[in-house]
């Protein structure tokens, strides 16, 4: 399939920011000196008084949102995904999660994808820190359209809610038109060999990967998982049921991501052969983000051997 | 609500004190002295100062207390009750199970609460929060933040007193507990804060300091803070740790461990 990129999911975000701020007086957004990065510095021009640079300081940057957020104020809160997932994770635990706030952190830069700035940039752990918070929607958007629908649909949600957008241009997969909803997965392709569950910039690299796959005479499922929390069951099982062979793929620390999470959820309810593209417990370094992928084991290639893998397994995995 | 005047205020102080002892007393466990030492402060603002009703805790306009230092939840609980958001025999379910009294402040169970805390150091931004909302809204509520010496420990207190000075908060009056004591010692011997009122007033706050135990003094430094514009306000107040019980003043001891029914006993006789 043609490589049509579109732009960074960042820059979706900082769209439909302004676009969510003329609707809705309540909503305010607050930047740790990162507002040209996350995006969010149009909505700062846009309503000065609504929006918060509160300079290098996210505990506190999350702390101010929970009083906007008692207050009645529906807070963006954005810095890079590590800085506020890691930094800030006790005021969101506290000042957040446990009172159940209607707070939504949008944090850029998730993944290795963020590329040459090397491993203190790149966030590989931010979704198991906020999938293990009480409440939390944890959300991954692929493109521009996904991204704009589901920050749209995070207002709607009250509650708090964690989304990751990216750096890097990302190749379109959506359309205006495409539903988006809070714990749906889209299926993109369905095949009946093997089910490639996939976030994030890993859908394309999973639909790059169906197609090779075809070319050897093999079918695939391919699932667009935008919600990482709470997990789309309805669909995982469905799809479980029907291949019995899944591959989930991640941008992320194989620990505590998407992976464990659809990993227990049949193992529970539909045990079934897996495997899982994921960052194998290391840091990754500076580098293009098509040579991190490559060398960190997210490519469609990688997809490949592990669809074949998972199928060489299936059939000996007993229900 | 009626309030009460100032002459009247240390009556009711010592009330309070009473039921922070029973209350801690029948729970076993939670923090006395930390309890005690607020409990002049917090009289004053919910009897003598404050805007706000208890027959409506969610009205937009009533004056928020944000109890930073979540351990003091027990002199919160007190005087809640006793201003009327909630039945004084409530005060005896402190840290059962089921109870809206939780250990530490748990703002979805108990009318009243402003904010769950409990992890010290967070507090003054949630309030800078409820100030930079009030100022969006164009509402004149003041919102006061109870914090630790203790708690200044931590680097979030400091983000959070940059972030009001440069954001012109106004509005927001920070209340410092200052006791001298955190749980393991002495300030000055586990990480010594001193100068606390220079370290205020370098971050470009308006700042006073007075004796927490004088009403007249807590009042009238209220009374000022209010009128502050275009900064934050803190009010550093020296107290003692476990005022008004002589065998728990200054004795860290109470930091964090209830009375006996034996010195409970005592502190009620102290307390009469």
């Amino acid at each position: 399939m043609d490589k049509k990129l579109g732009p960074a999911t960042r820059d979706a975000y900082g769209e439909t920011l302004i676009e969510l701020g003329t609707q809705d007086p309540n909503i305010v957004v607050l930047d740790a000196d990162l507002s040209k990065s996350t995006k969010t510095a149009g909505f700062g021009e846009k309503f000065p008084d609504r929006f918060f640079n509160m300079g290098i300081q996210e505990a506190d940057m999350v702390g101010v949102a929970s009083g906007l957020a008692l207050a009645g104020k529906i807070p963006f809160v954005s810095s890079f995904a590590c800085f506020v997932a890691c930094k800030a994770y006790d005021q969101l635990r506290m000042s957040v999660a446990f009172p159940e706030l209607n707070v939504k952190i949008v944090a850029s830069h998730g993944g290795i994808s963020v590329g040459e700035d090397g491993a203190s940039q790149q966030s590989i752990e931010d979704f198991a820190l906020m999938t293990s918070l009480p409440g939390f929607v944890v959300l991954n958007p692929c493109d521009t359209f996904a991204t704009k629908a589901l920050v749209r649909e995070a207002v709607r949600h009250k509650g708090p809610v964690y989304i990751r957008t990216g750096r890097p241009k990302a190749p379109l997969l959506h359309n205006e038109k495409t539903l988006f909803k809070i714990g749906k997965g889209m299926r993109l392709k369905e095949g009946k060999d093997v089910t490639l569950v996939a976030t994030g910039l890993l859908v394309f690299e999973a639909l790059l990967a169906e197609e090779k796959l075809r070319a050897e005479g093999i079918e695939s499922s391919v699932v667009d998982l935008h919600t990482i929390k709470p997990l789309d069951r309805e669909l995982l099982l469905e799809e479980a049921r029907r291949t019995h062979a899944f591959v989930v793929c991640e941008e992320h620390q194989i620990w505590g991501g998407l992976g464990s999470a659809v990993a227990r959820l049949l193992v529970q309810e539909s045990p079934i052969a897996m495997e899982f593209i994921a960052i194998q417990d290391t840091y990754a370094e500076s580098g293009k983000p098509e040579e991190l992928f490559q060398k960190y084991g997210l490519s469609a290639s990688h997809i490949v051997n592990a669809a074949k893998r998972v199928l060489a397994k299936k059939g000996r995995v007993t229900v | 609500m009626k309030k009460l005047s100032l002459e009247e205020l240390p009556s009711k102080a010592k009330e309070i004190r009473r039921d922070i002892i029973r209350m801690l007393a029948e729970a076993g466990s939670g923090h006395p002295g930390g309890s005690l030492s607020a409990a002049d402060i917090l009289t004053a603002l919910y009897f003598h100062v404050m805007n706000h009703d208890p027959e409506r805790p969610k009205w937009p306009d009533r004056d928020r207390v944000i109890l930073s230092k979540g351990h003091g939840a027990p002199v919160l609980y007190a005087v809640l009750a006793h201003v009327g958001y909630f039945d004084r025999e409530m005060l005896g379910t402190l840290r059962k199970l089921g109870s809206p009294l939780q250990g530490h402040p748990d703002v979805r169970r108990l009318p009243g609460l402003e904010a769950s805390t409990g992890s010290l150091g967070q507090g003054l931004s949630i309030g800078i929060g409820h100030a930079l909302a009030r100022r969006l809204d164009k509402r004149s509520y003041y919102t006061y933040v109870l914090m630790s010496d203790g708690e200044t420990n931590e680097g979030q207190t400091w983000e959070a007193a940059s972030a009001a000075a440069h954001h012109r908060v106004d509005h927001l009056i920070a209340i410092l507990d200052y006791n001298k004591f955190q749980l393991d010692d002495a300030v000055h011997k586990i990480c010594d804060m001193e100068p606390m009122v220079g370290k205020w007033q370098n971050f470009n706050w308006h700042v006073q300091e007075i004796d927490g135990h004088n009403f007249r003094q807590i009042v009238a430094a209220i009374r000022e803070a209010q009128e502050v514009r275009g900064k934050p306000s803190m009010i550093v107040a020296h107290t003692i740790k476990g005022k008004g019980v002589s065998f728990m003043e200054n004795n860290n001891h109470f930091h964090g461990v209830a009375p006996t029914q034996e010195e409970a006993e005592r502190a009620l006789q102290e307390l009469a």
